[in-house]
């Protein structure tokens, strides 16, 4: 039976592990091999790295670390942050990544999306969704880092993107990151239930009932999460073995 | 030992070099004939589309080296599935080693995605591929197109329907999961394939 996935996220900034709360507010949680080759050992299922580092040496540094991480850990890992061009996917897949994640890059020129999935697979197409809801009880798409607001609904896009030809959405509620209070259930829910493709559901994962729900009423396929993990807040073997015990089929 | 990677257009090589290398196995990644006719073991990767990977395969006479080889070789993924007689992935004649049909799942379900991403349980193992391998393992799958179930099936995997999650023919040995991103299990079938 296909399992549902456990993910921690990893952000980078000039090679180290960062975590914001509402996405601001950067503290420093470490390095980044030695974290992913822990979480692999923990029986994490895939690993996400996405780089916020603004250099113009960023693409070098993070091609050197996906290529370092490639080496150390035996499961798959998706990398993503300020990719845009058939280049930049091609070294980061060259250097050992799985999968990549794009954003407002795809949704600023969506025609990338469909020659991604031409040259490299929809299998390695990760689209990343900063989503929003506002007062009007509409979910919005953001850009730039959660940074700016656009006018499309996160559904539209959503759909135009998986007709496009990308594999897997992550799917982050700008509204629960960071707050530990668990996942955005419906938007999630309202995703899943749409596509075709599978979801991963971002954003509020506080406790182990929250994985519960996501997976449950949320209708993920895979839940990612930052901080409770790198602060040890949520260890991933009971973060397991609990959803094990609740009939969520977890690989154990 | 000699280990070589068929070098071809297709993704995920870097990622099964790696994985030797963290067992302490150096391997060559390569295209050439010779090189692959005299090496000991033979992986064929692959993550990519049917076609454009065997017409590539055919402008380099690779498609004949590889059936012909009789040392053990190893098929992961697309190199798997190239392996099988037909893809309905755009209608491709493959290498025909495997008798075995490839298509695409297909379901009306909605909450049943496709492509298959994931962990996925492996059972009734067989062949000196899976020792010490234990039933249900679980192995991880990226992958839209499966082969059917036949003669050669060593390892079943349910999506859908049962299908193989692994073939075997004499020498040849097909995985459709990645063993390289498989973690403890996977790297336990890489050494198992390079002690036949």
């Amino acid at each position: 039976m296909l399992t549902k996935r456990i993910i921690p996220c990893l952000d980078i900034k000039d090679g180290r592990t960062v975590k914001g709360v509402n996405f601001e507010e950067l503290r420093d949680a470490g390095d980044p091999i030695e974290l992913a080759a822990f979480y692999a050992n923990e029986g994490a299922d895939e690993l996400v790295f996405l780089d916020i580092t603004a250099t113009v040496e960023k693409r070098k540094t993070l091609s050197e670390l996906v290529n370092k991480i490639a080496h150390k850990i035996n499961i798959p890992f998706t990398v993503g942050g300020g990719i845009q061009t058939e280049e930049d996917v091609s070294i980061l897949l060259q250097n050992g990544a799985d999968k990549i994640s794009i954003n407002t890059a795809a949704f600023q020129n969506p025609d990338i999306i469909n020659r991604f999935a031409k040259n490299f697979g929809s299998q390695c197409v990760v689209l990343a969704i900063d989503t929003k809801l506002e007062a009007d009880g509409n979910w919005y798409v953001y850009l730039k880092g959660g940074r700016e607001k656009t006018n499309s609904l996160t559904m539209d896009w959503a759909k135009k993107a998986v007709d496009l030809g990308v594999g897997e959405i992550l799917l982050t509620s700008m509204n629960h990151d960071g707050t530990k209070q668990g996942f955005a259930l419906d938007i999630t829910s309202t995703l899943s239930s749409a596509l075709t493709v599978p979801i991963i559901a971002s954003g509020g994962g506080g406790n182990a009932a929250h994985f519960y729900d996501v997976f449950t009423t949320g209708k993920a396929d895979a839940a990612l999460a930052a901080s409770i993990f790198h602060y040890k807040e949520v260890a991933i073997p009971h973060l397991k073995k609990y959803l094990n015990e609740k009939g969520i089929a977890v690989r154990i | 030992m000699k280990t070589v990677i068929i070098k071809y257009n297709a993704g995920n090589i870097q990622s099964v070099l790696y994985a030797l290398e963290r067992l302490g196995v150096s391997a060559m990644v390569t295209d050439s004939i010779e090189e692959i006719n005299t090496a000991d073991k033979v992986i064929f990767p692959g993550v990519g589309e049917a076609s454009t990977a065997m017409q590539y395969l055919r402008e380099r006479n690779l498609d004949e080296l590889i059936k012909n080889l009789k040392q053990p070789v190893l098929g992961i993924c697309l190199g798997m599935q190239l392996m099988c007689m037909h893809s309905t992935e755009n209608n491709t004649s493959c290498l025909g080693i495997f008798e075995e049909q490839v298509k695409q799942f297909e379901t009306k379900e909605p909450a049943i995605k496709i492509p298959q991403i994931g962990w996925n349980s492996i059972t009734s193992l067989k062949t000196p591929l899976f020792k010490g391998i234990a039933e249900n393992s679980f192995a991880y799958f990226v992958h839209g197109y499966y082969a059917a179930k036949g003669k050669h099936t060593i390892a079943t995997t349910h999506y859908i329907q049962d299908y193989s999650s692994a073939l075997q023919k004499d020498n040849f040995y097909g995985l459709q999961f990645h063993p390289e991103k498989s973690a403890k299990a996977g790297e336990q079938i890489i050494q198992n394939f390079l002690a036949l």
